[in-house]
């Protein structure tokens, strides 16, 4: 906790202050200015070790995906970068200022939607919006007109006098997006943004993901879902119990641990089970697949195809979901 | 890790207090129908079905028809129902099945913010409730005024002690239907107990003495006296209870809500 006297001093004026003081600073180009500066950061809950020690940062502009399986600690980390759960260890700088001590600067420009829709059920869609706009300070002329604008944005302004308990969850989701953007945010946070969503709100969720990012919003974003982390994300990190596994560009991954092509062969006989494993490929052998990665002109494939299968082989691209299993590994998570 | 000392306040909490109101102004009406319409329930159950069989009793050196003894407690119950129920089941709701303070908590506003903005939210029903059931009861002229005005402010420290004690079981209960629990042990006997339907002169000594430790007795006391237009400075003693009271389980309400939330 930061100290009472800090809290009390830094009124409005010393966050915008503090904002338009770093604004000037981050138009200076300097490249190791960084929106989100993670070092060491640890999450214990009692014994149990969330977060592990992760080192990590966001650029401006960038889009930065985190992954991981359920339980590997990608909420965890989320909820300390918006000062909503204490770190145990490490520092943490957002915007340039210290976590700890600047935890209500930084919320400022901060937009978060969290992993669960919450929005206020006893409120209307525009309600929720106002209120949502007043805990930032914005008076309420400019908080009905932004509302007004975002409402627009989400493609729910003839919706917003309805009780948000009438809206599907798609509609939901949009308003939490929209809810998070009051405060024009430098950081947009999402947790699972389209989680539980059918394909038509997920990508109605993407096209308006994409527009922010063209517009030079800074977002971290948690998914399960690869197809969006490969479009929406410049550069990802896989995680797992409560570690960082790898970072870096989609495709740069995919190549890495995936290779280029992949071919997957169902109820694979014992014999090429042993021909692969002697022609040293990368590969994972399964209980009813063997599923080989190959590099790029690696013309293996032909022959091997030619010779072992008949129509129990499958040849595609690799995918992102290749890298995570290959790296998460197969198990259930409890 | 939750360290008592420093609590994160600032106004901002004034914020927390705006949204309910929001909410509050949506259902108005229903919001005050009921403190309109409690006090003719009561005055008429008791006040006119009792009172034959009660005759007057006596309070400090006074005859009084038993309507104008129990019209004073409707005050005090009401400022305690208020304030309690709001900052139990109504802040419960808010913070387990809405997760509307986890909402919040991604906005400039700190947890202690928040619930106190819900503390003085409870408190200020208990106001609310309490000026238009004085409303009411002035009709039947049982309140003397100026006086009487001073049982606004009361209403409202009132509704801070008992809001405060309603968020630390709010902070603690694991469920919603414990909160059967306090209001069993806590609230039902001050209800009973506390002076508010008959002296409580004629209980046991030792209940005597624990009615004393009853915020509501000395609220029921204060309100009696001012809606009597009898004023004097042993009345301070009750208003500090209400203060001491409130000055030990508000930072105690901040502390558990910390512990529940803040992981
Ligand atoms: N408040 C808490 N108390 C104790 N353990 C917790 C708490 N919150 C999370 N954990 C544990 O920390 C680990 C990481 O949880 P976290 O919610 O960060 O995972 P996640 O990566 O977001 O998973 P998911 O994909 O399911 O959302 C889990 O094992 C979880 O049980
Ligand atoms: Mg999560």
């Amino acid at each position: 906790m930061p100290p009472l006297v800090h809290d009390i001093i830094l009124t409005r004026q010393q966050c915008a202050a503090w904002i338009i003081f770093w604004r000037k600073h981050a138009a200076m180009p300097n490249p190791a200015r960084y929106i989100v500066e993670a070092r060491n950061l640890t999450k214990q809950f009692g014994e149990f070790v969330a977060v592990r020690n992760i080192s990590f940062h966001l650029l401006r502009g960038e889009c930065l995906g985190l992954l991981g399986p359920n339980g590997a600690g990608k909420t965890s980390t989320i909820r300390m970068l918006y000062g909503f759960s204490p770190m145990t260890g490490g520092t943490l700088r957002v915007f340039g200022i210290d976590m700890r001590t600047g935890w209500r600067a930084i919320r400022f420009g901060i937009g978060v939607c969290q992993q669960e829709n919450n929005l206020d059920p006893d409120l209307t869609v525009l309600q929720n919006l106002e209120v949502f706009a007043r805990y930032f300070d914005i008076p309420t002329k400019s908080a009905r007109e932004k509302a007004d604008r975002l409402l627009r944005f989400i493609a729910l302004e003839n919706r917003k006098n309805d009780k948000v308990t009438t809206l599907s969850g798609g509609m939901m989701r949009r308003v939490v997006l929209a809810r998070a953007l009051i405060n024009d945010p430098e950081l947009l946070i999402l947790d699972e943004p389209t989680t539980g969503l059918d394909p038509q709100s997920r990508h109605q969720v993407w096209e308006r993901l994409e527009e922010l990012r063209s517009r030079g919003l800074s977002i971290l974003l948690t998914t399960h879902n690869m197809d969006e982390a490969e479009r929406l994300c410049d550069r990802l990190i896989i995680m797992d119990h409560g570690r960082i596994l790898v970072q870096g560009k989609p495709s740069q991954l995919i190549r890495e641990y995936a290779g280029r092509d992949v071919v997957e062969v169902v109820e694979p006989s014992p014999e090429f089970r042993s021909h692969v494993k002697s022609l040293n490929l990368m590969h994972d052998n399964l209980d009813h697949r063997i599923i080989i990665y190959g590099q790029e002109g690696d013309r293996i494939f032909e022959k091997m195809t030619g010779e072992y299968c008949r129509d129990n082989c499958i040849r595609r691209m690799a995918t992102l979901e290749d890298v995570f299993l290959r790296l998460t590994g197969r198990e259930l998570r409890e | 890790m939750t360290k008592v000392l420093p609590f994160n306040l600032s106004w901002r909490f004034v914020r927390v207090w705006q949204r309910n109101l929001v909410v509050y102004r949506r259902i108005w009406l229903v919001n005050f129908f009921v403190p309109l319409l409690e006090p003719l329930l009561y005055l008429a159950a008791f006040g006119i079905g009792l009172s034959a069989l009660v005759g007057t009793i006596s309070f400090e050196g006074r005859e009084l028809s038993y309507t104008a003894f129990i019209a004073p407690a409707l005050l005090a119950i009401t400022i305690m129902y208020n304030a309690f129920f709001e900052n139990t089941y109504a802040s419960f709701v808010r913070m387990y099945y809405q997760k509307t303070f986890d909402a919040m908590l991604a906005t400039p506003l700190s947890l202690d913010e928040v619930i106190t903005g819900e503390i003085i939210w409870g408190a200020t029903k208990s106001l609310i409730a309490t000026a238009i059931m004085l409303a009411v009861i002035s009709l039947f002229g049982l309140v003397r005024y100026p006086h009487g005005l001073l049982i606004l402010p009361l209403a409202f420290l009132g509704g801070i002690a008992f809001g405060s004690v309603g968020m630390v079981f709010t902070g603690t209960l694991p469920s919603i239907d414990m909160f059967n629990l306090p209001i069993f042990l806590f609230i039902s006997p001050m209800f009973l107990f506390s002076g508010t339907f008959f002296p409580i002169d004629g209980l046991p000594v030792w209940v005597q003495h624990l009615a004393i430790a009853f915020p509501l007795t000395h609220l029921v006391t204060l309100t009696r006296h001012l809606c009597l237009g009898m004023f004097g400075t042993h009345l301070l003693w009750g208003v500090g209870y209400l203060f001491l009271f409130s000055l030990v389980f508000y930072p105690l309400a901040l502390l558990t809500m910390r512990k529940r939330l803040i992981h």
